[in-house]
Parts: structure tokens; sequence; C-alpha cells
């Protein structure tokens, strides 16, 4: 259920003789109806944000996303995605190993489990981690006992985040890994190589793109979480607050420049993930050509 | 995936499946399982009560009826995009490209503010509007164009690989047959792509249910008129009623779960099509 | 004259896809349109379908120009090379599809399509679903489905291309029967002889949009008219110094003018086994292979190797062995004609006009 899916833009789809396309003033209204929605419904937030956000000057602007408990929060935020990518790096990789290169029974099941967080609301999945540990949680008393805090602290944080971002990776490379079958493997297997042999130099080669694109997709995600990780924070300023709980703070502070301003970090993290992601998809799809 | 014995001579079988059994059990199932034992601790008339209590029945229904609304929306403008996308060309078409990922990447309380600072009646398009009657920030209406946001890249991703795939031939076979331009696209293109438009209408529906960040702000959560179930279950945590929180996420866990079900049959459905053909 | 097309040219980004071709076609007669890969045989066949515009020249179908008549409205039926077929429609509706469009009524739909499932062998299989069907049944559906609107004309664009060895020759047997009982013009295009030779009532060789030769199978086979045509059909080799080789030195080809020999041109053999041994020269077996029904033999002349064929029944050549060998005759080819020569020594020195 994630962005993940590939899809490059192809000239041959778009050449076409007359009889298979529209008139040209069809063509010229569709494409005119299509931007302008697209301007309407994503240009136009994504303009306002900078608008917003230098409306007070450039002062204000410096000032807001240089603040201490900005600073701070970008620090939670970062520490944040460094545990919970990597562990779902290691965890995609592990699954789609399984699922593309074994037989087993129950198979279709547990790719319709690794999809359930997606399916579930980002509160739901704040809420499960305060079930589990808050403090009238299943154990929350024997937390308290040995002084343990995880709810509205940093591992609530990294656990909420990692769930919500947990089929990102795997979801990637599940479909490539098995449109590439066994064949390479094996014959590397039955040249003498050994399992991790095999993975770093025939599989992973293979599927550097796709792993390189899920996990951008996942690390964006990871960093913008906003409503699971407000469930389990707190709101504890300079302590608890990832950037996007700091701009929602600042935003019903009524700080609207600060909080655009600390947004406008969001929004170019955002544009690099995109810029990023066009130019997998461009080697990815220039590495399928020259296989085919 | 055929071709691959029981036996397979590649190593790595235990590890990896044991270590995807254990995480996806300790960060998913484990802790999903809470909410279930969690409301188990309820009786059914304190379960009951809560989810059909007035306000959190609103709650459900603006939920599910502004999703409904968004993904209406985005199944008619994702095919647009995703069409005009494939089909034409333009200058500028690879940027476009990208910008439909946009709110993939952006994250939803950025989008939330955005739009709301735009929606506002002072804001660009809301000085437009108001004036007309039109009000759309802290109105249902607000909360759908939210959601239009987040859920248009499931509809026109879902739709443009099939759409790129579909052979210029079929579309010759059925002009050689007599037929034109709207016939050809009703009877012949119609057909392939509607099992992607269900797929994608399914997830951005799913996704609009489930979503918080981006309508949190635009809503402006007045109980029984734009409060989001989402946010429901927010309020009754702020107010430490665990167990109403519970009961309510309860019913919207059941209900992804279900819609998880129908796009994973969707798509298992298309896939084995497409592999027979 | 049926179709007429007359100097017909198309340009694809400065490649010319198809260049000045002109012919005429006589009603009822099943053309097979041959020519290496990318020689521009479908953007032919396209034109005349109307899924592309010419950049030049006229074509007439009984009499009318169609130039800027729509593909939709030129009565044509088309059978694509990977057939086309609509997925999500079951055979009978796949076959009725061009029929609905006129908006035949349902009785009558009724009537034809089952006509063409009898005549298509597909009768019990309306039901099922494109992908239910073997490579086979599929074309059969793609040509009812062409054939169901009664088109004047039937395009055929490498209709067996996708299709298995085996099934393929049983195809186009049945096609050829199919299309000579119907009496409907038509026109195939493939790059494989064999095929062209045995379905075709006449061929249209095509090479880089130019159009070679137009002529029944026979015809082309024996009186090429051109350097490619010879070389393309059937078997052959290409001498560059024929003058060289026994008897065409009498022929006085002036230096650098190649020639074409097909095997059955050369006979091989042990020396009193030859019929004009005079004319024969020496040659050495380099290898021998085993066709099925004959031998294929190469062998070297002087510096240069032919092949020759070798009946089973006849005695073993063994390679390296020192043989016999009598070119019959040979195609003198220039840039733009193919002359048959035969060798002087065999028929008395009588002179000889190129």
């Amino acid at each position: 259920m994630a962005g993940a899916i590939t899809a490059h833009l192809s000239e041959k789809a778009s050449q076409r003789p007359k009889h298979i396309t529209e008139s040209p003033v069809v063509r010229i209204v569709l494409i005119g109806i299509a931007l302008l929605f697209l301007a309407l419904i994503v240009l136009l937030p994504l303009a306002s944000i900078f608008v917003e956000a230098f409306k007070k000057g450039i002062e204000v602007y410096v000032a807001s996303v240089t603040d201490p408990d900005a600073i701070s929060a970008l620090k939670l935020t970062l520490f944040t995605v460094i545990i919970a990518v990597p562990l779902n790096t290691v965890f995609g990789i592990a699954a789609a190993w399984a699922i593309s290169k074994f037989q087993f029974r129950g198979k279709n099941v547990l790719i319709t489990l690794i999809d359930l967080p997606f399916a579930v609301s980002p509160v739901i999945s704040g809420l499960i981690y305060v079930l589990l540990f808050g403090a009238q949680g299943m154990f929350g008393p024997w937390l308290a006992e040995h002084d343990i805090k995880i709810i509205f602290a940093l591992p609530g944080i990294v656990l909420a985040t990692t769930f919500v971002t947990f089929p990102f990776i795997a979801r990637e490379l599940i479909p490539l890994m098995q449109a590439q079958g066994v064949q390479e493997e094996e014959a590397a297997a039955s040249l003498g190589a050994k399992g991790w042999q095999i993975f770093w130099r025939v599989t992973l080669p293979n599927i550097k793109w796709g792993l390189l694109y899920g996990i951008i997709l996942c690390n964006a995600r990871a960093v913008g979480e906003f409503g699971a990780v407000s469930v389990v924070s707190g709101h504890i300023r300079g302590e608890t607050n990832t950037l996007p709980l700091h701009i929602e703070i600042l935003y019903n502070e009524y700080q609207f420049s600060a909080s655009f301003a600390v947004a406008s970090l969001l929004v170019l993290l955002a544009l690099v993930t995109l810029v990023v992601k066009s130019i997998v998809e461009w080697k990815s799809s220039s590495q399928q050509e020259a296989k085919e | 995936m055929k071709g691959s014995k029981s036996r397979s001579i590649l190593p790595g079988f235990g590890l990896s499946l044991g270590f995807t059994i254990f995480y996806l059990s300790v960060i998913v199932l484990i802790p999903l399982a809470g909410v279930f034992v969690k409301t188990a601790g309820l009786t059914w008339e304190q379960f009951w009560d809560t989810v059909t209590n007035a306000r959190v029945l609103a709650s459900y229904r603006i939920s599910l009826l502004t999703a409904l609304a968004a993904a209406l929306i985005n199944l008619v403008f994702g095919l647009l995009i995703a069409w005009v996308l494939v089909r034409y060309r333009f200058p500028g078409k690879k940027l476009i490209d990208s910008l439909v990922d946009l709110p993939f990447a952006l994250p939803t309380a950025v989008a939330g503010i955005a739009l709301t600072a735009i929606y506002a009646p002072n804001g660009w398009m809301g000085s437009l509007l108001t004036p007309l009657g039109i009000k759309v920030a802290f109105t249902p209406i607000g909360i759908t164009i939210a959601l239009i946001f987040i859920g248009l890249p499931f509809v026109v991703r879902t739709v443009q690989p099939v759409l790129q795939d579909l052979d210029k031939d079929v579309e010759e076979a059925a002009v050689m047959l007599g037929a034109y331009r709207w016939r050809t696209f009703r009877r012949i293109i119609m057909p392939e792509l509607i099992p992607p438009l269900l797929t994608g209408f399914a997830l951005a529906f799913a996704r609009g249910i489930g979503e918080y960040g981006s309508v949190v702000f635009i809503s402006g959560n007045m109980p029984l008129k734009t409060e989001i179930a989402p946010l429901l279950i927010m309020t009754k945590l702020e107010q430490h009623d665990y167990s109403g929180a519970t009961a309510i996420a309860l019913v919207m866990l059941v209900a992804s779960f279900v819609m998880l079900l129908i796009i994973n049959y969707l798509q298992w459905r298309s896939n084995r099509r497409v592999a027979a053909v | 004259m049926h179709i007429e097309v007359r100097g017909v040219s198309k340009n694809y980004n400065g490649h010319q896809a198809v260049a000045n071709v002109s012919f005429s076609i006589e009603r009822g007669k099943l053309i097979g349109l041959l020519g290496p890969s990318g020689g521009g045989k479908s953007t032919l066949l396209r034109i005349l379908a109307g899924l592309e515009s010419p950049d030049a020249g006229e074509i007439y179908i009984n009499g009318k120009l169609v130039n800027n008549v729509q593909p939709q409205q030129r009565g044509i039926g088309f059978v694509f090379q990977n057939y086309a077929l609509f997925k999500h429609m079951n055979v009978f509706d796949n076959i009725a599809f061009g029929l609905t469009i006129r908006k035949t009524d349902k009785a009558e739909i009724k009537r034809r399509v089952d006509e063409l499932l009898d005549l298509t062998g597909l009768r019990g299989f309306e039901q099922r679903y494109p992908h239910q069907l073997s490579g086979g049944q599929r074309q059969r559906v793609a040509f009812a489905r062409a054939l169901a609107p009664r088109p004047e004309l039937l395009l055929l664009d490498e209709p067996f291309a996708a299709i298995d060895a085996k099934v393929r020759k049983e195809l186009r047997t049945w096609l050829k029967g199919l299309i000579s009982t119907l009496g409907i013009t038509s026109i195939f295009v493939t790059h494989d002889q064999d095929e062209a030779v045995e379905v075709a009532d006449e061929m249209l060789i095509v090479q880089q949009g130019r159009l070679e030769q137009q002529g029944t199978p026979i015809s082309i086979y024996t009186e090429p008219k051109t350097a490619f045509v010879a070389g393309f059909i059937g078997h052959s080799t290409v001498v560059e110094e024929p003058a060289a080789l026994r008897g065409f030195e009498l022929t006085k080809l002036s230096q650098g003018t190649q020639a074409i020999i097909r095997p059955e041109f050369v006979e091989v053999g042990r020396e009193q086994e030859i019929a004009f041994p005079s004319a024969a020269a020496k040659g050495t077996v380099r290898h021998v292979f085993f066709r099925g029904a004959h031998l294929e033999l190469d062998v070297q002349v002087g510096d240069t190797r032919v092949a020759a064929h070798r009946s089973l029944d006849q005695e073993p050549l063994q390679p390296g062995e020192e043989v016999s060998v009598l070119i019959h005759r040979l195609y003198v080819v220039s840039e733009q004609s193919a002359v048959m020569v035969e060798n002087p020594l065999k028929v008395d020195p009588l002179p000889v006009h190129i």
C-alpha cells in the first residue's frame, strides 16, 4: 500500500498514430484540466509554505530554524530515523529473501501481514504501544517498577516510527526479487559461492536501486510521521518533540511564520526525496533496458 | 515464481524467515493484538455504548464520507493525470510526474498547515471562495481536500503502469473493426483500467479513513461536525479514557483489515490475469 | 484491378520506411509480402489499412481513392501479429465486436458469429477468454474477428510469427484453404520465404522500403529481377569473381561483377558421374551436412566456396575428397538487375550473349 510503485514514463507510450489518440483540442483540454488540478492540490500548498515562512522576513526565519527547541527536535528526528530505517532495511531484505527465493505455505498470508501497518491509522499505530507500555498498559506497572520509560520518551517514538514505516522496504523489494527469480543465485551456489557471498555479489547488485528507493521512501515517512509519534511522545518541549510535532506546537501557539519556517525544512527534504527518487527510477530503468 | 523446487539449494531460508516472523511479531502482531486484549477487558455493553455514542458515530460518518468523496474525486482526476502523463507529450512532463509523488514524500503535518493556510478565510483560496459563500477550512469540504491531497498518488501510480503497458495493437484492432475513439475508450481501454482503478480507489479510501496529520489542522475539530475518528481516539487518550480509545480503534482496525483483504484480493486477481495472458 | 497502389512513400524521422512503391492486386488473390525484418513490409500494410498516412502516393480500392478514408470506413480486416485480442471479452464477444459497432441486430450477429465459429473450428470455445486458449486458437479467433464484418480485403501482419513451429505448418495450410474458399483478397506479411512460397498466389518482395519484384513464387524463384531477390530467395552463394570459375572465363564478365549460385545449379561428384566432364573443374569437399532428404556439400573450387546438393542415393563423399564440380549456370548480378548465364562449356562453344 505504499507509494512503492516504480513507474518510469516511457517515450514509446506517448508516440501514437492519430487514429489511436485524441484530437489536438481534446488533448489540450485534458492536459489543461490535469495541470490545473495538480496546481491547485499539490503546487499551491507547496508554494504557500515558503511564502508563509518568509512572510515576516529572513530574520524571523533564521531565528525559527535555529531556535534551541527546533534544533533539539531536529536531533530527535534524526536519532529516530537512524534507528528505525536500518532496522526496517534489515527486515525488508530478510523478508524479501525468504519470500522470493523459497516456496513455503502461508506465503500470501505473510505478505498480507507485512502490509498491515499501511492499513492502520497512524493514531492507532501509536495507541497500540500506549496500551502495551503506557502507565495503565499491560507492561506499565512492571516498567514503572524498573524505572524504564517507553511511552512519552524516546523508545516509544522509535517504536511508533518503526511500526509506521515497517513495510516500505520489504514492499519495494519483494516484487523486484520475485521478478528476478532464483536462477542467478542458483548459478552462483552451483559455482560454490556461500550464503553471504551470494547475497553480496549476486543479489545485492541486482536490487540496489530498488533497495535505495525503498530506503528513501522509508526515510521520508520516518522523518515526517506525525499521528503515531504524536500519541506516544507526550509533547515535551526540547525532549520528546520531533520536527513535525514542533511544527504543530508552533502552529497552535499562533507562531505561524516560525511554524512554516520549520515546515520548509521538511519540504526541502521531501523535494530531495523526489529528486533522488527520479534518479533511482532513471537508473533502474536504464539498468533494466540494458538487461533486455 | 514457478520453477523453484521444494528444496532449494540456496541458503538462509531458516534465518531469513525466522527473523522476518520474529520482527513482524515484535513490532506489529503482538502490539496489535494488545488492542484486542484490551477490548476484551470491556463488557459487551461498555463496548457497544462507546462505539454507538452519538459523537463516535458522527466521527465514523465524517471519516467515511470524506474519505469516500476524496477517493471518488481522486478516481476521476487520478485517471486523467495518469492518462495525460502516459499518452501525451508536453513540456515539463517529467517534472509534473515527480510532483505527483509529493504527497507521499511531504510530512502530513506540513501538508495540513499549508492547506489550512490556503483555505482559511484570509488565505489565497479562502479569500476567493468566502465571498461566494463557500467555506472550506473547518468544514467537511476542507477535510475532503486534505484527503484528496493525500490519496492522489495512489490512484495515479496504480493506473499509470497498466496504462503504459496497454498494447497499441488492441486499440488499432478496435479501429480496424470500425470503432471510433470514444467507443474504443469505453469498450476496450476502460475494462483494462477497472482493476487498477479499483485498487487505487481502495488504497486512497483506506488511507483517507485513517489519516490524521493533514486533517487535524484544516478540520477545526468540532464534535459531531468536523471531528474525524482518529482525532476522537486522540481526545479519549488525552482524557486517559483508554478503554474508549481502544473500542473506537478496534472498529477502525477491523474496517481497515477488511479493506486490506479487498485490496490484496484485487491485486492478486489482476496479477493473475496479467500473468495468464 | 481490386487494389492499386501508386507511388507510395513514407518517412519516419528521416528514415525512408517506404520508397515510391507501386503495385496492383487482382480480386481474390492471396499475396505474400516478403522481405527482411525492418524492410518496410509492416509499414506498407499499415498504410493500406489506414493506420499510417503515406507522405506521397495514392491507394485505390475498387477504383476508389481511399487516402482520406478513415481506417474505420475502409472495410478492411486486419490480423495483428500478436493477435491483439480483447482480453476481457470471451471468444464470442471478440468475434462479434465489429458487428456490434455496426449496430447489426442481435440475431444476425449470432448467426454470423456461429458461422465463423464453425469455419474456424472454434465451436464450443465461444465462452472462453483469450488467456484460456492456445496460440493457434487465439490466431483463429483473431482471424474470425477480422472476417466477421465481411471485409473486402484482409491484411495479416506476420500471422504465424508467434506460433510454435509445429502448429505453424498446419495453420498455414488451413489458412490458405480457408482464404481460397472465401475468395477474399488477402495480403500477409512475412519474413519467412518458405511460408510465402508455400501459401501465396503471388509475392511482393520488399527491401529497404522498395518493391523489388512482384510475381508468382515460381517466377520469382526462377527469374529474379534484382540482385537482392536473387540472393534473398532460395539458398545461395555469392561469388565475388565468377570469371575465375571453369567455363565462365568465356563469358567476358567484366572485373568486379558479382554472381549468385544456387546449390541446385551445382553438380558435384566423382569424375565419371558428371554429364559434361569437360565443363567441370576440380574441387575439394570441405564439409558434408545432412539435411534430411539430401546432403549439402560445402565445396572449394579455386578460391571460391560454393554450396551444392547431393542425393542420399548417390555414393557418399567424404570431407577432403577431390571431386569434379560442374557449375551449370549462375546469376550475374548488378545493382539493379540479375541475369542468368549458362555455362558455355556445357552447351558447346557457341557465343553467349549476356
